[in-house]
Formats: structure tokens, sequence, C-alpha cells
């Protein structure tokens, strides 16, 4: 295989042999658990900033406008000084408000997140926790983040924070269904809910392609839920600004909102990386079956480099709408799960079993 | 049957027209040369105002350091705030004529609302605007102009 080369399994091996020979088995767990919370910490941080910084650009070049360009060249600092800012902004303390759930839910919101990331393949060898059942997982934890946005809107005491987190409540739950049915279509095609075999599936073909249509239809489908469900794009009520201020974290100040704020791009990044995983294979390079040669030079791009580029390419399509479409009123939002893609998820998985069946994929 | 049709023909209408509110937003993105946006303090330089801006009132003198304004008030009078103040003087013509003239066309910028009611009753076409629009000075008293320059007259052929 040529691109062994790119293979970080034997590396975390041996940095987990040599940490066995140092110490006793729980201080290696202990040890390995604070190097990946670190690492994943720090990416958390430099995915988040970047993203905002990314989000104001594209967004200004869809309206055509500049966006940030003084700090810095093409102001790359812009969000960094906007994080400093923010770190030293006044906590205003909220009357009436209860101040424990207050406190909470920033971290609730922000541990979903991490959680979320500990699942997802980023290279060959380089994943926190390979489970068997990855893709329950990460739907799991990935919805957890809901509690944090119910629990800010209610300890707030304002009637706005609490209209947008009822908001927020009744979207998830909806759209939940519909992010897991179009996981499910690929799970079908894939046999497995383990996301390095998912990966590994892939290997001839991203799955996109092998299950052709009912597959772009639950890509479709998973961009169109995922987004509602991060609270983003056309589906951003629990937020609208227009009409609610902040929505949930109206009462939130500095480092607090900060939270909310990298949780947003988090979300948003972890979506678009389980979009790029399952559906378009995520660190696994180009491949055309039969097309040797061709899969040989695509091997040479590091797996690292195919994730992030494929995890940009979703998230840019998600700022493309973002950016395009006009918000929904929260009956069309609900009309749009329950009518539309509810019913077409549905027939959709039956689509993909009967192709699964009948050996009609690549 | 029908509705099932019905449904789906909205579905496809639906997709169909979001595309086309995505290829604006993404032809856009992919031509920067749309953007609209100036760089103003980097660019004053070679920063060009549109002709019809309306930037301070001002009095074009030609070369010979003569302005067509004749003195008559009709600004002073459409000015709905009292903007513009004429001093004007009495002079006697080489045939030996009293003739009324301008003294001093006082044009206060800060009370200014741009209106263009002077500019357009002007019955000798004697002012106009410039594509200035730094305005900000330190003293107030520097917001007075007298638009017509020291020792200028009227313009041959302007009654």
């Amino acid at each position: 295989m040529p691109f062994d080369i790119y293979n970080f399994t034997s590396f975390t091996q041996w940095i987990d042999s040599s940490l066995h020979n140092a110490m006793s088995p729980f201080w290696t767990a202990l040890t390995e658990m604070v190097i990946i919370g670190v690492l994943v910490l720090m990416f958390y941080a430099v995915v988040g900033l970047f993203l905002v910084y990314a989000e104001r650009k594209v967004c200004a070049f869809m309206q055509n406008r500049l966006g940030p360009n003084r700090v810095g060249p093409f102001g790359i600092f812009q969000t960094i000084a906007d994080l400093v800012k923010l770190l030293f902004v006044e906590l205003i303390p909220i009357k009436n408000a209860d101040g424990f759930l207050f406190n909470l839910a920033p971290f609730i919101v922000i541990i979903a997140g991490f959680m979320a990331i500990a699942a997802i393949p980023f290279a060959n060898g380089l994943h926190a926790i390979d489970m068997n059942i990855g893709v329950l997982y990460v739907i799991a934890v990935s919805s957890m983040g809901v509690i944090g946005v119910l629990l800010a809107g209610w300890s707030s005491n304002n009637k706005y924070s609490l209209i947008g987190a009822m908001r927020s409540g009744a979207q998830i739950i909806s759209y939940e269904l519909s992010v897991g049915l179009a996981l499910i279509t690929i799970v079908i095609l894939a046999g497995s809910m383990q996301l390095s075999v998912i990966v590994e599936a892939q290997r001839d073909g991203w799955f996109i392609f092998k299950g052709h249509i009912p597959a772009f239809i639950a890509f479709i489908i998973f961009l169109i839920s995922s987004t509602a469900e991060t609270n983003r794009g056309p589906f951003d009520l629990a937020e609208a600004e227009s009409e609610l201020t902040a929505g949930y974290h109206t009462e939130y100040s500095g480092i607090k909102f900060a939270f909310f704020f990298l949780a947003e791009y988090m979300n948003m990044f972890i979506v678009a990386s389980i979009a790029a995983t399952i559906f378009l294979g995520g660190w696994m390079p180009f491949h055309v079956g039969p097309w040797v040669g061709f899969n040989h030079i695509m091997d040479f791009i590091p797996p690292f480099v195919w994730y992030i580029g494929k995890t940009f390419f979703v998230i840019f399509l998600m700022m493309w709408f973002k950016w395009t479409f006009p918000r929904l009123r929260i009956d069309q939002l609900l009309t749009l799960e329950w009518k539309y893609l509810l019913p077409i998820n549905l027939v959709n998985v039956l689509i993909m079993a009967f192709l699964v069946l009948m050996g009609w994929h690549f | 049957m029908r509705s099932i049709i019905e449904y789906l023909k909205e579905i496809v209408f639906g997709v169909w027209s979001l595309m086309q509110g995505m290829k604006v937003t993404g032809s856009y993105f992919f031509r920067p040369s749309t953007i609209v946006t100036q760089k103003y303090p980097d660019n004053r330089k070679e920063l060009v105002m549109y002709e019809r801006f309306k930037g301070e009132v001002v009095m074009p003198h030609n070369e010979k350091n003569e302005h067509k304004c004749t003195g008559c008030g009709i600004c002073e009078l459409n000015c709905p705030n009292g903007t513009i103040e004429i001093i004007s003087k009495t002079i006697v013509t080489e045939d030996g004529k009293k003739k009324k003239a301008i003294d001093k066309h006082i044009y206060r910028l800060g009370m200014c609302t741009f209106c263009a009611l002077c500019v357009k009753t002007c019955p000798s076409n004697a002012l106009a605007f410039s594509q200035g629009f730094e305005h900000a000075v330190f003293n107030r008293a520097l917001l007075i102009k007298t638009l017509n320059k020291p020792g200028s007259q009227l313009m041959k052929g302007v009654e």
C-alpha cells in the first residue's frame, strides 16, 4: 500500500507502548487522555477561530463586500483580536437568573462538541476512539448540545432566551430524525456503524458515488437537517437576531458568550466532518475502482489533507446556503421536516435497502 | 394520484427555485470583481466620486478670476435654513452706471443640508456642487466660507 507512509497507527502505538513501559496502566490511560484532551482543545480553538474568519469572508464575498481586511493581511488576525477582546469583557451577573444552570449551560454545549470530535477519524490511525457503534454515538452525542441551549434559555429568565430555546428544542427533536435516517441509509450500504470500517469501505469509491441516487438524496437531506440541528443558516430561529435579539444567549457576555459562539462553529465543523466521513469518504483519497495508476497518484496526497478538504467543502456548502436563503418561520420549519424530508427519507431508506439487496450499487 | 404528482412537483420546483438563489450568491462569490466596497482611507488618492455627488456648494471661477454671481440673492431666499448670506455692494461700471454686485457670498457649511435648492434656482448658474466630502475641521469658524474669491469680478456678459 503506497499510502502506508501516511499511516499514523504505528506512531500512536509507539506512543502507547512507550508510555506503558514507563508507568502503570492507570497512569498511562490518564496521560493519554490528557494528551488527546489538550490536542482536541487546541484543534477546537484553532478551527473555531478559523471558521469565524472564513464565515465572515464567505458571507462578505457573497454580499459583494470585502469582509475583515484591517487587522493583518486580508484581516486574518481579526478573529484573534475579537477573541482577546471577548476574554477581557466583563461578565455581567444576571439578577434573578438561575446561577448554577446559567453557568453550566455553555459547558454542556461545549462538551457535546468535544465528545463528538472523539469519534471522528481524522486520518489513517488518527482516531481517538474507534467504536463499533460510531455513527450511533455521534448522533447521540451531537444532539446533547440542545440540553445546553434549553438550559441557557430557561435559566436566563428572559423571554427572548426562553422563546429561542423552545424553538431550538422543537427544531432539534424534529430534525434529529432526518439526520438519523440519512445516516442509516449509508449504514445500510456500508453494513457497519464503525466509522473506520465505513471509511475503509470507500476505498474503491466514495459512498456518494457508490450509492448513486439514494446516497445523493441522503447527502442533501443530511446537509439540510444537520444545518437545522446546528441552529445555523436558514434554520437559525433559536437566535433569530431580528426577532429575539440573540435568542438563547441574549444574556450571556464575555467568555461565556464566546463558548456559545465557538460551539456553534465547532458543531458546524463536526457535522461537516461527519458528512465528509460518511458520504465523501473521510480521509480516503479519491479512488475510481479499476484505475490503479490514478488511484496511486491520489494516494500521495496525505489523508489529513483529503479529510480537511472535504470537510471545508461541506462547510462551504453550508455557508453558501446560510447566506442565500431567508430564515424559515417555525411552522414552515416543521412542515419542511414532517411533510417533506421525513417521507422522502423513509422512501429513500427503502430504495437503498432494495439497491443493496439487488447489488445495484457500484 | 394527482396529489402525489402535485407533491413531487412542489419538491422539484422548490429545489429549482433554491438553486436559482444559490446561483446568484455563488456567482458573486466566485467573481471578486463584483465587490463594491471602497477601501476608503487607503484609496483616497485615486477615489473618484460620482458626477452628481453633492459634496459642498462652491462657486466656479474661470482662469481670469471671474464668476457668474450677480448678487441677486435668490439663493439666499431659497435656502431653507439660512445657510447662505449675500453681502452686496454698489459698483460704478465703465460707462458710468451704478450697479449692484456681490461683495461676499457667505456659505455656512455646518448648517447646510445639501438640498441643492440654491444650485437649482440660481438664474445664472453661478453655484455648483464640488466632489469633496471630507468636511471635518478642528475649528467651527472654518466651516463659514466665502465662496467668491478675493478680487474676483462678474463674468462679462452675465447680467
